[in-house]
């Protein structure tokens, strides 16, 4: 569903986005716009979180709260957020050396404590804001400035990763796609869990993959069944085809419903205990 | 003073068991025989086996540490003797399992030997009540009422059924005859005294309630010694005062955790000791630039890296001061007792949430797990300070858009909390009024100049907190020899000035709890007022004298020390006694 330009301009912030004309990132930006607007989202109810790169800008061009966290942190932050809130509408935004460089610790903790949140993964295949080092999603056909020759690392898949670490949503999308990526966020955002997106996003100015993944991106097949976590396996790993839409969906407690079933265990064990009642009873 | 003022000690393999427990047995027992107590403890890295000790110091007056000699030691195993006889005062008493004999045993002192392990084992078929079988001794010995260890063992187990009790009050028994056999020489004795209206609380403990207090709503942390009952505590008891404890992957997470915690609106905190602190310390920086309250509660272990996990010393100062990069604003706060862990906490969370800024406590292994009788807390009394929030009604923005970082006299700007009007993001880029990145020349200047402002708040903290002062001058106004001190090692301080009175000595102290920002005038001025000034603390480079003559300008003697156990009196007694004595010379 297609949304006015008016209703996206109530997400627009005044901040002109820093991005290189062309950057896949635009198109993440303005699919966000559209889903938060398909879903009614008031702005003053979503939090946006980000690492560091050009993808952590993006919170400040939203007319959401943002927090513009540090290289590889969002996850922390963003669990945080829940911890506090968990009626905010959370969105993670991060690049592909935030997800699975310097943060894929978190990344990892983040996906099995099926936090209720959508990551953005804004995958453009090296470091763009440090002009153009290479990281974990770097292509093996790719040279960068800090492998000039030629990457010595195996490329990691990041959906693949997700799912086995405990995901309960993964997708994939092409950030040239705007109204497919609107849709796939959108589900994100609803899924109840840690729901995971993919973005191809090329970076235009030091590896430009938008003929490439024009090339190679394929919609699932309209039998997939994406509750299949093998099926997802062997379609998230497929790099000749990069196939994109919903790779895996299945459900499981929430990392919010998991506290609050904590809450009322604690609740029932200590009933109405004041800290004035605790201290007491460490009275000699 | 043999009647109600002495030290004990337990010492011996934790494989043997139930050593820690009839140390902490003892100190309840003697406090509800009215007396005050206070306990330290180390115990060994190892997972399983290594020395345990746990001392226990007990008078009628207000302790202040943990005492030098041992007066009466309770040896479980030949090696407890060993470690333990260069503390043993030459004319106390040695209890000990007789399947050893103590060698090198002073001819001044008592020794009595029993059969221990072999009356839990053989005659009680239960080995583990063997600490049990020691407390019915020492009551017979030292007339402590064994009604007094009954009632405990009763109000320890009774949950867990009568057979357990029934079981425990046989061994105490037991022990109780076997002290009665003995025909007692030594002079040591209790005598019961009213009941005092007291807590039993540790350091750590002590933590823990103070942020309750505050209104601490997130706690994250990850397991570390000696912080780890910190996280042990939140993650049984925060969810019943309705909030979120977390377990996280790492403390890189736990402050991130923090800091988003905050950002929501939520009071948060995190634990942890020297190694966690350093990777925190990014998020330090972003806590201040975000201007995110925050609490952070490092329990200093012996350092650098891993160092000695279980050891205490107070090293970690220079890196809760000046840790991170660039200019970053912070308070730092360090409690000197189980009071002051309570105390501090909240005063740390007030500190946060009115500066907007993180807050670093700096507590101690030797303060976290020592237990101490401390008056009651008046919940009532607390002052409980929240952040100032912005409220568009309040707060016109003429038609602007919301200022997070508005410029203000105080340097505090009101904040927004996500769910409410006034979205903006929180950011770690240097940024304008509007938190829109900037970096004009004028703009770091200005922005800098604001977010330390806040911390003139910090030093002005006892108007909004009346009581508070952040530091403590004891004894008069000049003296000979002045003494500055921080922490834990305050205790050992208060005592040794006393003797060093006695002794005709000159003498004052200063403790400062607030070691940055730093009261300056009043360091200035004590230093000033005083012939000499020593500087005692556990550490091996002097970092709060460092701070005290960088933020002064004038010199102070450092004294330093790092075996991983705290000062004696006595050291800080002979320090004082010497500088007064140069002083007098000069003089």
């Amino acid at each position: 569903m297609a949304v006015s330009a008016e209703v996206r301009e109530k997400y627009k912030s005044e901040l002109k986005p820093i991005w290189c004309p062309g950057c896949g990132d635009f198109g993440v930006l303005t699919a966000t716009f559209m889903a938060l607007g398909n879903l009614g989202l008031n702005p003053e109810e979503v939090v946006i979180v980000s690492g560091i790169g050009c993808s952590g800008r993006f919170p400040a061009f939203t007319t959401a709260y943002g927090f513009h966290s540090l290289h590889g942190r969002t996850m922390p932050v963003a669990l945080g957020v829940k911890a506090a809130n968990p009626n905010l509408t959370v969105i993670a935004v991060g690049g592909d050396g935030d997800t699975l460089a310097i943060g894929g610790n978190h990344f990892m903790h983040a996906c099995r404590r099926n936090i209720n949140l959508a990551y953005l993964l804004l995958d453009n295949n090296l470091y763009a804001l440090t002009k153009g080092q290479a990281s974990p999603t770097s292509l093996p056909s790719q040279t960068t400035d800090s492998t000039p020759y030629g990457s010595y690392e195996n490329y990691v898949e990041p959906c693949a990763l997700a799912i086995l670490y405990g995901a309960t949503f993964v997708a994939r999308e092409f950030s040239a796609r705007a109204r497919k990526l609107a849709d796939v966020i959108a589900q994100a955002v609803q899924h109840p869990g840690f729901a995971l997106v993919h973005i191809l996003s090329p970076c235009v100015t030091f590896f430009d993959t938008y003929d490439l993944y024009k090339q190679q991106i394929k919609e699932l097949p309209p039998d997939y069944d994406p509750t299949d976590m093998h099926l997802a396996l062997q379609y998230s790993t497929d790099m000749e085809n990069r196939w994109v839409g919903v790779l895996f969906k299945t459900y499981k407690p929430t990392f919010e419903e998991r506290i609050q079933s904590i809450r009322e265990k604690s609740m029932q064990r200590y009933q109405s205990v004041t800290l004035s009642d605790m201290l007491n009873r460490r009275r000699v | 003073m043999p009647v109600n003022e002495f030290v004990v000690r337990v010492g011996g393999d934790t494989l043997e068991g139930g050593i820690i427990r009839t140390g902490e047995f003892l100190a309840h027992a003697l406090a509800r025989c009215g007396l005050e107590v206070f306990t330290f403890r180390t115990y060994p890295a190892e997972i399983k086996g290594g020395q345990a000790m746990i001392q226990v110091r007990t008078a009628e007056r207000p302790i202040y540490s943990h005492g030098d000699d041992v007066d009466i030691l309770i040896c479980f195993d030949e090696e407890a003797w060993e470690i333990h006889r260069r503390d043993f005062n030459p004319y106390g008493v040695l209890i000990y399992d007789n399947k050893f004999q103590p060698r090198n045993f002073p001819g001044t002192a008592f020794a009595y030997g029993f059969p221990f392990s072999e009356i839990a084992k053989v005659r009680l078929r239960n080995p583990v009540s063997k600490n049990m079988v020691i407390l019915g001794a020492f009551s017979a010995l030292f007339s402590l009422p064994k009604e007094v260890f009954e009632q405990l063992i009763r109000d320890y187990w009774g949950r867990r059924g009568e057979k357990v009790v029934n079981a425990n009050i046989t061994a105490l028994n037991e022990g109780y005859e076997e002290g009665k056999k003995v025909e007692k020489e030594d002079q040591y004795r209790i005598e019961v005294r009213p009941m005092r209206d007291r807590l039993i609380l540790s350091g750590n403990e002590a933590i823990c309630y103070g942020a309750i207090a505050a209104g601490c709503k997130v706690f994250a942390g990850y397991p570390i010694t000696p912080a780890s009952d910190i996280l042990e505590w939140m993650m049984e008891h925060l969810p019943h005062f309705d909030g979120t404890p977390l377990q996280v992957e790492d403390e890189i997470a736990a402050i991130g955790a923090v800091l988003g915690a905050s950002f929501a609106g939520a009071k948060a905190m995190t634990a942890t000791s020297g190694p966690g602190f350093s990777l925190m310390t990014e998020f330090l920086g972003h806590a201040a630039m975000a201007e995110l309250p925050c609490v952070i509660a490092d329990i200093q272990r012996a350092g650098p890296s891993t160092g000695m996990p279980t050891k205490s010393e107070q090293s970690d100062l220079y890196q809760a001061v000046y840790g991170g990069h660039g200019d970053v604003p912070r308070v730092v706060l360090a409690p000197s007792t189980v009071q002051g862990c309570f105390y501090v906490t909240v005063h740390a969370f007030n500190l946060a949430e009115l500066c907007q800024s993180p807050v670093v406590i700096l507590s101690d292994q030797s303060l976290a797990h020592r237990t101490e009788t401390i008056p009651p807390i008046d919940l009532e009394k607390i002052i409980v300070i929240d952040r100032e929030i912005y409220d568009p009604t309040f707060h016109s923005e003429n038609g602007d858009s919301y200022r997070r970082y508005r410029l203000s006299e105080t340097g505090v700007s009101p904040m927004s909390i996500p769910g409410r009007q006034g979205s903006y993001t929180a950011e770690g880029l240097e940024h304008d009024e509007f938190g829109h990145p900037n970096w004009e020349p004028e703009n770091h200047m200005t922005m800098s100049e604001k977010r330390f402002r806040k911390l003139e708040l910090a030093i002005r903290y006892g108007e909004f907190y009346p009581g508070f002062e952040g530091f403590r001058w004891y004894g008069p106004r000049e003296a000979d020899v002045g003494v500055i001190v921080w922490g834990s090692t305050a205790g050992a301080v208060r005592e040794a000035i006393e003797l060093a009175e006695q002794d005709g000595i000159s003498v004052a102290a200063l403790h400062v709890s607030m070691l940055y920002p730093l009261h300056r005038e009043v360091v200035r001025r004590f230093i000033n007022s005083m012939g000499r000034v020593l500087l005692p603390e556990l550490n091996f480079t002097g970092q709060f004298a460092h701070l005290v003559r960088g933020e002064t300008g004038l010199d102070v003697v450092s004294y330093t020390k790092v075996t991983g156990v705290p000062f004696k009196v006595r050291e800080i007694y002979e320090a004082i006694k010497e500088l007064a004595r140069e002083t007098v010379a000069v003089r």
